[in-house]
């Protein structure tokens, strides 16, 4: 009954997006309003089928009907309830149709939310997200139907894998995934129906695109680190980032959607790269669907790759579809986007997002073609090569060194152009920092350049950052008489999309200090204990295997070691990894024990045991600062969140006129002379916006 | 609406990535290449430091095995360890195949790659014993000709001695059964049955003394 119910709502969604397109298709064509309005409509139903579709599936899953394909394939009655319901996306199809699920609910929010604009521009783009979701559709009654029969029912099944249901990550990671991988898709669709109802040249597709890609962005960011943090937490080698073709593929398309958050406010302020803009959009988009498909299709090999068939081959039709439409519309009406502006000055805002623009190119470049590489050797030399973590390193860690110090200079420059006193002013005090940061590391003996490039431009960035909030707080406490936590209050609610970009910044910065610290001072040791056995690890620290256990569970059998870490002789902390073997397989899953602390991790991995309980060999990694990798996360999303959150329109309206005059006059530009910086870089000026914000 | 432009862009640019992930359809990026399928197998002396529990293909510990002289049998070359989770999967199906083809004179040989003969004699007998002899591989001097990506590894020599098949993670019976089946069909040996030829005798070399007395008394 599940089954007809789940299997058949796609059947419908799948006939009502071709309904839907081809009436809107037809509507646009021939100028018929009505039917584009009904062809249009077809995006609820979807969500609504889709959604039912969904529900019946986690409920087939929770009731253990193992007669639903997917089900058997991942259910099992001795698994817990809660990772029974996140196996949904723990294998191909249910996270195919998780995919389906979260298209349809974005395209239904987009129809919903734009349903009183006029022109083309959203039912060209509703039409382009129901043939996403009718692709989606297609795989899921195809090659990926999670609602295949199972008969006779078997009685259990596997359960799902095993590192699936090891960590309450997975159930964060995978959905912040798709939300921001889908999401992607949402400003893509805007730039085929800009493109195609010929709005392109207008600049009002951009500001449609411009939170979408940011929200999308922001998930997409907490994805990446909550990955991270699951295969550190997880797969117990002590590391976050292999540069595996499944993190790539995640990724690539941050990478562009970083480069056009940045290059788009060019477009808004100076009416320049509005084609790059078009090709940054249209590259994330597709870059989504090549890293699924190479994940999917197994063409590539990777620790991640679900189990292969013949999806890649839908794939692969869809993305040379995808290829052709995009590269047709965009060279087709290239000739519209020609730039109105052009750059003024080598020393302005504008020249370092471009030139933040050439290294996030640059950057993603590296990376498809670290990730692509061993198909073109293949293709052309016909050997096997796979490039791994030493070729991605060395060709992207000058470039985040680059990017971080530009992270520090753009906020610092005003559009247009900087004059030579503003520069100064502006880089005395970081530059002054980041010399310090060198002669410490120096002083220390740190001798990795990179390594000391990339500290020293971290806190060069930092206190760029940093700055502007101050600038602007003081300016406020200085002009209307507020408290220091008043006026960085009203400052940020002033002009949130300013500073929670800055925001952005610093958790990027904290995060790369954090990958630099830790990746620099790892420290490891191994060694087999017996029980009340102590072993030195460094300085002071020292860890002692108290008892081994092993214990049942439904699902597992656990084996654990107790252990006490202590500093100094003195007990401060006590950890248990453990190492879990499940029913379903033969290899065990460790499960590592951390200790987190700011200042950093001690990482304990159980290697080996021996079964009557007398000795046990454990890994103890010492990962300075990994912490502040999740922390700067979590900062990143916050910047995001506080820039794309919707304003209560009329009052932003107010803030960004009434702003700049009553500023200027208030506050005097020569006793601030950073102040009066910034305020030639926004128009809505933060400073000066009390009325609104009281 | 600029359509030739439209159409040098989707050719130059479009065409060669469609092309390029096409081809990738039809790669399998797990097959790792081996010179050696069709090529003349390495050959190997090498101690044995387990017996072996089949009748037949039992041989006293110490003796020393050359695949040179297995020339007209079929040897199957399997490169285990006591740490490799995989060899577990594969034990089994290895041992009982061992036991089917012993008396249509295919040999089955265990190669310990990195590891201690130790380690490998208790995990044989954790693992309920095994039918073939295991010899040892100092310095893995094998693995390297054989070249060796992981454990397990196994290869199929043919009567001619020349590398029939190479396998890569555990082996299945069926599949090895199928294949040992064709290679002796297609050397017309599949009518002999019964104990293998003298050459068996010729392949391996006794032990002088019983390792035990030999090595303990000056």
């Amino acid at each position: 009954m599940t089954r007809i119910l789940g299997l058949a709502s796609i059947w419908i969604a799948l006939a009502m997006s071709v309904y839907g397109i081809v009436c809107a298709v037809i509507g646009l064509t021939k100028k018929r309003p009505a039917f584009v309005i009904g062809g249009m409509q077809s995006v609820y139903v979807n969500f609504a089928l889709l959604t039912i579709s969904t529900a019946a599936m986690v409920y087939a899953l929770v009731t253990h009907d193992f007669s639903v394909g997917y089900v058997a394939q991942v259910g099992s009655r001795s698994t817990p309830v809660f990772y029974t319901v996140i196996s949904l996306w723990g294998a191909l199809e249910g996270s195919i149709l998780f995919w389906g699920w979260v298209l349809a609910m974005y395209s239904a929010v987009v129809v919903w939310t734009n349903r009183k604009r006029e022109g083309d521009l959203v039912p060209w783009a509703a039409v382009a997200l129901m043939t996403v979701c009718l692709f989606f559709c297609i795989l899921l009654v195809g090659p990926a139907n999670p609602w295949g029969l199972v008969s006779p029912t078997p009685a259990d099944g596997p359960g799902p894998n095993p590192l699936l249901q090891n960590h309450i990550l997975m159930a964060v990671h995978p959905p912040l995934l798709y939300l921001g991988y889908v999401g992607m898709t949402v400003p893509f669709a805007f730039a085929v129906g800009a493109l195609l109802s010929g709005e392109i040249h207008t600049d009002d597709w951009i500001r449609l695109t411009r939170r979408w890609t940011l929200s999308a962005w922001a998930f997409l960011s907490l994805a990446i680190i909550a990955g991270m943090w699951w295969s550190y937490e997880v797969l117990g080698w002590g590391g976050y980032w292999a540069w595996d073709p499944v993190e790539n593929a995640s990724f690539m398309p941050w990478l562009t959607a970083t480069a056009y958050l940045h290059s788009v406010m060019v477009q808004e302020r100076r009416g320049m790269l509005k084609l790059w803009n078009v090709n940054l959009i249209v590259s994330t988009f597709l870059l989504t669907i090549l890293g699924t498909f190479l994940t999917r299709s197994g063409i590539i090999s990777s620790v991640h790759a679900f189990t292969t068939g013949t999806i890649g081959y839908y794939f692969l039709g869809f993305i040379t579809l995808c290829i052709i439409v995009s590269l047709v519309l965009v060279a087709g009406n290239s000739e519209k986007l020609r730039s109105d502006g052009q750059l003024d000055s080598a020393a302005s805002r504008e020249t370092v997002f471009l030139i933040n623009n050439l290294f996030l190119t640059a950057f993603t470049f590296v990376v498809v073609l670290g990730t692509l590489f061993p198909l073109v050797a293949e293709a052309f030399k016909g050997v096997k090569v796979t490039v791994g973590a030493p070729f991605f390193n060395k060709m992207t860690i000058p470039i985040c060194v680059a990017l971080l110090f530009f992270m520090g200079v753009g906020p610092a420059l005003p559009w247009k152009a900087a004059s030579r006193e503003q520069l100064r002013t502006a880089f005395i005090l970081p530059g002054g920092v980041a010399v310090f940061i060198v002669v410490l590391a120096l002083a220390l003996g740190m001798r990795d350049g990179y390594g000391i490039a990339a500290f020293a431009f971290a806190g060069f960035a930092l206190v760029c950052n940093l700055r502007e909030y101050a600038i602007g707080t003081r300016a406020r406490m200085r002009a209307h008489g507020e408290a220091p936590p008043v006026a960085l209050v009203r400052l940020i609610g002033g002009n949130r999309r300013r500073y929670g970009g800055f925001l952005a910044h610093m958790g990027i910065i904290t995060i790369a200090a954090g990958i630099t610290a830790s990746s620099s001072f790892r420290f490891e040791r191994e060694a087999t204990l017996k029980p009340g056995q102590t072993m030195a690890v460094k300085g002071d620290l020292s860890v002692r295997l108290k008892t081994l256990w092993g214990k049942d569970e439904p699902q597992r059998q656990v084996v654990g070691a107790d252990v006490e870490i202590l500093r100094g002789g003195t007990v401060v902390g006590a950890l248990d990894p453990r190492m879990n073997f499940y029913r379903s397989q033969d290899q065990p899953v460790p499960t590592p024990a951390v200790r987190s602390r700011p200042t950093g991790d001690v990482y304990i991995n159980l290697m080996a045991f021996t079964p009557d309980g007398q000795s046990a060999t454990l890994r103890v990694i010492l990962e300075p600062f990994v912490p502040w990798i999740w922390f700067g996360g979590l900062v990143v999303a916050m910047g995001a969140v506080l820039s794309a959150w919707p304003t209560a329109r009329r009052s932003t309206r107010r803030v960004a006129y009434a702003a700049p005059q009553r500023a200027a006059s208030s506050v005097p530009g020569t006793a601030f002379p950073g102040g009066a910086m910034s305020m030639t870089q926004a128009t809505s000026l933060p400073p000066s916006a009390p009325s609104n914000q009281a | 609406m600029n359509w030739k432009r439209a159409f040098l862009f989707t050719a130059g640019l479009g065409a060669p990535a469609i092309a390029l992930l096409s081809y990738g359809m039809t790669r399998n990026p797990r097959d790792i290449p081996s010179p050696l399928p069709g090529r003349e197998a390495p050959v190997f002396t090498r101690p044995v430091f387990a017996p072996g529990a089949d009748s037949v293909l039992r041989l006293p510990v110490g003796d020393s095995v050359r695949l040179a002289a297995h020339r007209g049998q079929i040897v199957v070359v399997n490169f285990w360890a006591s740490w490799c989770l995989a060899c577990r999967d594969e034990h089994l199906d290895l041992s009982q195949t061992a036991t089917a083809f012993a008396p249509k004179g295919v040999r089955f040989y265990g190669l310990l790659y990195n590891d201690k003969e130790n380690n490998g004699l208790r995990w044989i007998s954790d693992m309920g014993g095994q039918a073939y002899p295991a010899l040892s591989d100092p310095g893995a001097r094998t693995a390297i000709d054989y070249g060796l990506y992981g454990v397990p590894e196994t290869f199929v020599v043919d009567q001619r001695g020349r590398v029939a098949h190479k396998f890569i993670g555990p082996v299945g019976r069926v599949q090895l059964s199928k294949l040992l089946d064709s290679l002796l069909i297609a050397n017309g040996d599949s009518t002999r049955v019964g104990p293998p030829d003298v050459s068996t005798d010729a392949a391996v070399t006794r032990a002088v003394t019983p390792p035990a007395a030999g090595v303990a008394k000056p």
